[in-house]
């Protein structure tokens, strides 16, 4: 048994420890948003945040959120509005198949978070653990950088 | 990636006798689809004048997608056509997926299918006129109600508008539309008066895919679902010899260990405790022939093999006697591995299966070919199985298997489960499955006159054939050259008199398949790169020396012309860097790149990619701009780190980080430029990968006087980024 904070809600689940937390997220809990693609932290598809920090959740076993904070891609809109990533991913028409933009949406949140104005390099240290396959990274650069534009003028 | 010439007759192999009744699913739950309903036909009060459109008394307009979303943008291009001529906003309107029916099938091949670069061309008249023809019903309709003439009403943003301010709503036109006459033949705009056909319009898809909100086959589930995974023979053509399943029995939350012609399924109550007890499954395996299979003596095989006379797929003039007379003459052998598609989502298929019923959720590009394997699997008639297709995490081919190998899995999977399940790939299965863009291998040979132009050429092609034992081989193979082998080679489009292409068609225990531009994807790079080599060897710019062979084909010329003006073709360059061009017809389309390229130290870097595209009729330029920039994302994927290796029968790649694909620090500044054209719309799905290999290389030689003729680039000691 181990009680879990996901995306606001605590829970008490009986899973093995061992368990990877993608799993739990997208099984136990139902949340499909968070995908799997590789199993081994090579393709980013599953990050979510733990206490808000970009973590690969295919590899993160669910004891290791026990007295964390969890957050999906379902959990990153706020008072009822997107995140301004979320935001600027839509105005930048940047989702192909769409895949893989759960988890490049929540590594681009946890860089914005830390990183107010990330230059090219920060981008690319930050979100090349992510894959897309369909190719879209030109229009994923485009959004953080329109994303931390506003967010700098006080988005949310 | 789909065959183009399949001919009408294949209709009756593969065409389906569903019927549109439809008939609400068994109260199945599917995770996130929170409209069972759509999947269903019409409620009895809508407005359904065709298979595409339904109107509801609400005013909600539906429009059901007959191709598969796999991040192309159908799910936008094609309502785009519908909304057009039915005058309604197309942010308003509802999309949902075709269900497999002979009314969505394909207008000339019958089939219902997603590929080929086809969607678009093949639904431009068809989807027009459904949307115009529902105009019209719902416009005689107000005429109807209104005791008016026709003449002086037009319909506006879902809306009917009269004389002295009349105004009904769709939603309210929709009895009166339900007895109005279908016409045959509705009058279409025309183009001078699109409002949405050609503008720039955002996906109707996105803010599902940026919430998590959109679901794909991997994330369906229904009550009572188990879930397997299948372990499969670690060489091609195995078989099972014996399995100890008592390890992989003691797993917490597994059901079942179960044999099927694939493999050996686990079955559990979960996706990790399934994983858990394959990992713990002892299997011996019968390897057969399968297990001799090795990469490098098989290139070695084909290298030889392309000293002999091939089938011929083209014969133009005496090249065998004009090359030996030229004043210069080059031959060069190009080589490229298999290549696996590695679509973000994992393959997968749920599959709840009835006495006399199958239901099946997946993301597949081939519905109808499916349905009817997946219904002889599961031994009902083909209108017994239902496919519910989701959206697809990326196909590029590889959900377009002739045999639906996955999904015929999953079914034999159900069978044995006796249970709703969901059949799961890790990645690994997905590397090491097969189903790969063939290795090839090209002897080339040119012969040039004294002012350096062509006056020979020779191309022998070595590979596997794609269709070949499959249905679409009677259509496709012609006196035993299979066309998608030989597709980029056999019409080439340079001025040379003499010109033969040769074709050996090796068979081999490792499945292929079609890869996003399929035969191009190899006839793009040797072509493109060989025509680079006697350009040199005349010393001529390549820009220019394909110009000058190019006389006969204006949209050749056009994106050639307009990529090198793009990109300042001949203009210097920061020091360290190189161009290379390239020019490409595929699936109806014109495409023409420049790469700029630096390599310092090895260390590859492609910093710009101007492309160029002539796909006719433009009708959504965002959707053009991204299949461009995914085209040319997946075309430099592979020629820097693309190959799948075997050895001892076993595939060597296993996961991201031995099957390396590109990644953000790696992606080149892309600018895309679409001709203006009135010409009819063609494809661009595909059109955009084949060139960047070429461009590539043709650039690296440029910068260091080295020609690169096999793939990937990682072999030669350059790294990436």
């Amino acid at each position: 048994m181990i009680d879990v904070s996901v995306n606001g809600k605590t829970q008490r689940l009986d899973v093995e420890l061992e368990t990877p937390l993608l799993w739990v997220i997208r099984e136990t809990l139902g949340l499909t948003g968070t995908k799997f693609g590789c199993g081994m932290a090579l393709c980013g598809a599953c990050t979510v945040h733990l206490d808000g920090a970009a973590v690969r959740s295919c590899v993160t076993p669910v004891s290791a959120a026990r007295g964390k904070r969890v957050t999906t891609i379902e959990g990153l809109p706020s008072g009822g509005r997107l995140h301004p990533v979320q935001d600027a991913w839509i105005e930048q028409d940047v989702p192909q198949c769409g895949y893989c933009q759960s988890g490049q949406v929540m590594s681009a949140a946890a860089l914005l978070s830390k990183q107010k104005d990330p230059t090219d390099a920060d981008i690319d240290a930050a979100m090349s653990g992510n894959i897309c396959r369909c190719g879209t990274y030109q229009r994923i650069r485009a959004a953080i950088k329109l994303a931390a534009a506003r967010m700098r003028k006080g988005a949310r | 990636m789909m065959p183009r010439t399949v001919q009408p007759s294949r209709r009756e192999f593969l065409k389906t006798t569903a019927t549109l009744s439809g008939g609400v699913l068994l109260g199945f739950r599917v995770a996130g689809v929170t409209d069972v309903a759509a999947q269903t036909a019409p409620a009895a009060a809508e407005f359904a004048p065709n298979a595409f459109i339904r109107i509801s008394k609400a005013n909600v307009v539906t429009i059901v997608l007959n191709k598969a979303e796999m991040g192309q943008g159908v799910y936008t291009s094609l309502p785009m056509l519908i909304a057009e001529e039915l005058e309604v906003d197309l942010r308003r309107v509802k999309v949902v997926f075709a269900p497999v029916d002979a009314a969505y099938g394909h207008p000339t091949f019958g089939m219902q299918f997603t590929g080929g670069s086809q969607s678009i061309a093949s639904e431009w008249e068809r989807l027009r006129k459904a949307g115009a023809a529902a105009r019209e019903m719902l416009l005689a309709a107000a005429a109807d109600v209104w005791k008016v003439d026709r003449a002086g009403l037009r319909a506006e943003n879902g809306a009917v508008l009269g004389p002295g301010g009349r105004r009904l709503t769709y939603g309210q036109l929709v009895d009166r539309a339900r007895t109005m006459p279908v016409p045959p033949d509705p009058p279409l705009k025309d183009p001078s008066q699109f409002k949405i056909i050609g503008h720039p319009t955002k996906r109707l898809d996105s803010r599902a895919k940026v919430t998590g909100e959109a679901i794909f086959g991997l994330d369906a589930t229904v009550p009572g679902m188990l879930t397997a995974v299948v372990a499969r023979p670690p060489v091609f053509g195995g078989t099972v010899k014996s399995v100890n399943a008592a390890r992989a029995r003691a797993v917490p939350g597994v059901k079942d260990v179960v044999q099927v012609p694939s493999g050996v399924a686990v079955i559990a109550t979960s996706f990790w405790a399934a994983k858990r007890g394959r990992d713990a499954l002892e299997v011996v395996w019968e390897e057969g022939a399968g297990a001799r299979v090795d990469s490098a003596a098989q290139q070695a095989a084909y290298a030889e093999l392309a000293t002999k006379p091939g089938l011929p797929a083209k014969r133009e003039g005496d090249a065998a006697a004009a090359l030996a007379g030229a004043a210069t003459r080059l031959q060069a052998a190009y080589q490229m591995p298999y290549l696996a598609h590695a679509p973000m989502e994992p393959l997968n298929c749920l599959v709840a299966l009835g006495a006399d019923r199958c239901d099946i959720w997946t993301g597949t590009q081939f519905q109808t070919v499916d349905q009817a394997n997946a219904a002889a699997a599961a031994g009902l008639k083909p209108e017994q199985v239902r496919i519910h297709t989701l959206f697809l995490g990326g196909g590029f081919g590889r959900r377009a298997t002739p045999g639906s190998d996955f999904i015929v899995e999953a079914v034999h999977v159900a069978r044995a489960a006796r249970a709703p399940v969901k059949t799961v790939w890790t990645r690994e299965d997905d590397l090491r499955g097969g189903y790969y863009r063939p290795m090839w291998h090209s002897a080339i040979a040119a012969g040039l006159d004294a002012g350096g132009a062509p006056v020979a050429w020779r191309h022998t092609i070595v590979g596997q054939s794609i269709v070949d034992g499959t249905p679409f081989a009677s259509d496709l193979v012609k006196d035993g050259v299979d066309a998608t082998s030989v597709e980029g080679a056999a019409e080439l489009p340079y001025a040379v008199p003499n010109v033969t292409v040769e074709l050996h068609s090796p068979k081999g225990p490792v499945p292929v398949l079609w890869w996003r531009s399929v035969g191009h994807t190899h006839t793009g790079f040797v072509v493109e790169s060989f025509i680079d080599e006697l350009a040199h060897a005349a010393g001529k710019d390549p820009y220019e020396y394909r110009k000058a062979l190019l006389a006969g084909h204006p949209r050749h010329l056009g994106v050639l012309d307009l990529a090198a003006r793009k990109a300042n073709w001949g203009a210097p360059l920061t020091a360290g860097r190189a161009r290379g061009i390239a020019v490409h017809a595929s699936f109806g389309s014109w495409c023409a790149q420049v790469a700029e390229v630096s390599a310092e130290e090895q260390r590859i870097k492609v910093h710009r990619v101007v492309c160029a595209i002539d796909c006719g009729r433009a009708i959504n330029p965002e959707t053009i701009r991204a299949q461009m920039e995914g085209g040319v994302v997946f075309g430099l994927s592979a020629a820097l780190y693309g190959q799948i290796t075997l050895k001892n029968g076993r595939v060597q790649q296993s996961n991201f980080h031995d099957y390396p694909v590109l990644r953000m620090d790696a992606m080149p500044e892309v600018e895309v430029h679409i001709v203006p054209s009135t010409e009819p719309p063609s494809g661009i799905g595909e059109p955009g990968t084949p060139l960047m290999a070429a461009a590539v290389c043709n650039a690296l030689y440029a910068l260091t006087g080295r020609r690169i003729r096999s793939l990937p680039l990682t072999q030669h000691g350059f790294e990436s980024a």
